[in-house]
């Protein structure tokens, strides 16, 4: 049952690191709130508790979708498993 | 869980019920905190809510003063009020307004008396109201006299996955119970505001909040000097892993579970269509949102935290809960409820919801949320625009 990645919904590209922290390289295990499945991945970065790692590759001018939702932009090209922050995603407001 | 039908009340004399007792000595602007804060200090069994405002405000910035200033006093948490202000015509606005509830209140104003002319005059009162209200008891009050107002801070992502969500799964328990609701943070639904406008009870209801957020956004393209990135998402939200502000508002907007909302209110303004959900238009700054629900009526607030905001209020007591598990071990003084075993997934969202409402229900009764225990009472008027 213990997790180490929570995603909100089936269609999100991120998941959220809800144990301490993950390494590089490590093999997560992946929760799918919404329809209660399972996922795995592999981390690139160090990601700590409560941020984001992506699902996918993302380019440059993406979608973040979480919660099912847009959640903002990719400014920076994104590989599957890295970290996903302020540093590469930005919002589409103001 | 079966949900209890009642709790352990104040009644009121307008048929309101509230959580706490208290006696307030309420300033009708900033230069009357000292004569205010006087009497609490003389007075035991008393509190003054001290603040900055009330001087030469105009419009609808007056209108909003007087409106928090008379919910204040008229919250069903309060058995009698003291109001003290320089001059006699807006004190006795409020003391008007509040006497509406029937409940004990007494005007004192400075001019031509002196603070410490004041000070005794008011003191012997207070003194009065004070014995008075201790000898009220508690009695069973249905469920349906509870209002529970709700906002977020220091969120994180663990907001929006679990203590939001819990939040959310209490609100869809009680709303059948006939318990008034309450949430607001206009700016922190920015980027869910369309999907929050779809929740609307009705078209009417969902027309008046895109007019309230479109206004508020209005304001802020007007006075941002770049954009808000430097506090929309704020440090603690990005140390806790939260990129953008419209991340931040699906996680925000979590807190209303899968309910809808009945009406729109204006900051500080009584819900007059019944039980069920309400939306605010409230700032999201904590202590300025939780003054405005207190004043709108509400008498207990559910507060989910991520990094750890700490804010309570004087007369609403405010119950923190956290899923974040570093949160919950380091802050532990600051948590009146902890679901973070959501996420390593030895909890689910039900039972964090029953959780949340047995700890809601022993606050109501009249436990000390940590916010009490440690002297929070953070009383933050909105202020609106500047004085004249």
């Amino acid at each position: 049952m213990a997790t180490d990645i929570i995603i909100h919904d089936k269609k999100d590209n991120v998941g959220v690191v809800v144990i301490e922290k993950i390494t590089p390289k490590q093999d997560c295990k992946c929760w799918i709130m919404e329809n209660d499945s399972s996922a795995s991945i592999q981390s690139i970065d160090e990601i700590p508790l409560g941020h984001k790692i992506a699902m996918v590759d993302l380019k440059e001018g993406d979608t973040i979708l979480k919660y099912g939702h847009d959640i903002g932009k990719v400014v920076k090209a994104i590989r599957k498993g890295e970290h996903v922050h302020v540093h590469n995603v930005k919002t589409k407001k103001w | 869980m079966e949900i209890p039908k009642s709790f352990l009340g104040y009644k009121r004399e307008n048929g309101r019920a509230g959580t706490r007792n208290h006696v307030i000595i309420l300033p009708v602007d900033d230069i009357s905190n000292a004569c205010a804060e006087a009497v609490a200090n003389n007075i035991k069994g008393t509190i003054a809510l001290p603040h900055s405002y009330g001087r030469l405000q105009f419009g609808a910035d007056l209108d909003l003063h007087f409106r928090t200033m008379i919910g204040t006093g008229s919250n069903p948490n309060v058995a009698a009020v003291i109001v003290i202000g320089i001059e006699p015509k807006w004190t006795k606005k409020i003391v008007d307004g509040i006497a509406k509830t029937g409940k004990p209140v007494e005007g004192f104003h400075i001019e031509r008396t002196g603070d410490i002319g004041t000070v005794m005059k008011a003191s012997k009162k207070a003194q009065e109201f004070s014995q008075w209200a201790s000898e009220k008891q508690r009695e069973e009050c249905p469920m349906s006299d509870l209002w529970i107002s709700v906002k977020c801070g220091e969120s994180d992502t663990t907001s929006g996955l679990a203590s939001n969500p819990t939040v959310g799964n209490l609100m869809e328990k009680l709303e059948p119970l006939g318990v008034h609701l309450c949430f607001g943070e206009t700016s922190e639904l920015t980027g869910a505001e369309n999907v929050c406008a779809a929740r609307g009870a009705t078209k009417e209801a969902s027309e008046k909040f895109m007019k309230t957020w479109n206004e508020y956004n209005d304001f802020i393209l007007k006075e941002a000097t770049n954009d808000l990135s430097e506090s929309q998402p704020t440090a603690g939200n990005i140390a806790g892993g939260l990129t953008t502000i419209e991340e931040k508002a699906f996680g925000n907007f979590q807190k209303i579970g899968n309910l809808k909302f009945i009406d729109v209110l204006e900051p500080a303004e009584e819900p007059e269509k019944g039980p069920g959900l309400y939306f605010m238009d409230t700032s999201s700054a904590a202590a300025e949102c939780i003054t405005l629900q207190a004043a709108g009526g509400f008498n207990i607030h559910l507060f989910p935290t991520g990094q750890g905001n700490i804010v309570g209020n004087p007369i609403e007591p405010v119950v923190k809960l956290t899923a974040n598990p570093l949160t919950a071990k380091s802050m532990s003084e600051h948590v009146d409820c902890d679901v973070s075993k959501i996420l390593s997934r030895e909890m689910n969202l039900s039972e964090a919801g029953d959780k949340l409402i047995e700890t809601t229900l022993r606050v109501a009764n009249g436990r000390l949320t940590c916010a009490e225990a440690l002297g929070h009472k953070e009383f933050v008027m909105t202020k609106l625009y500047r004085s004249a």
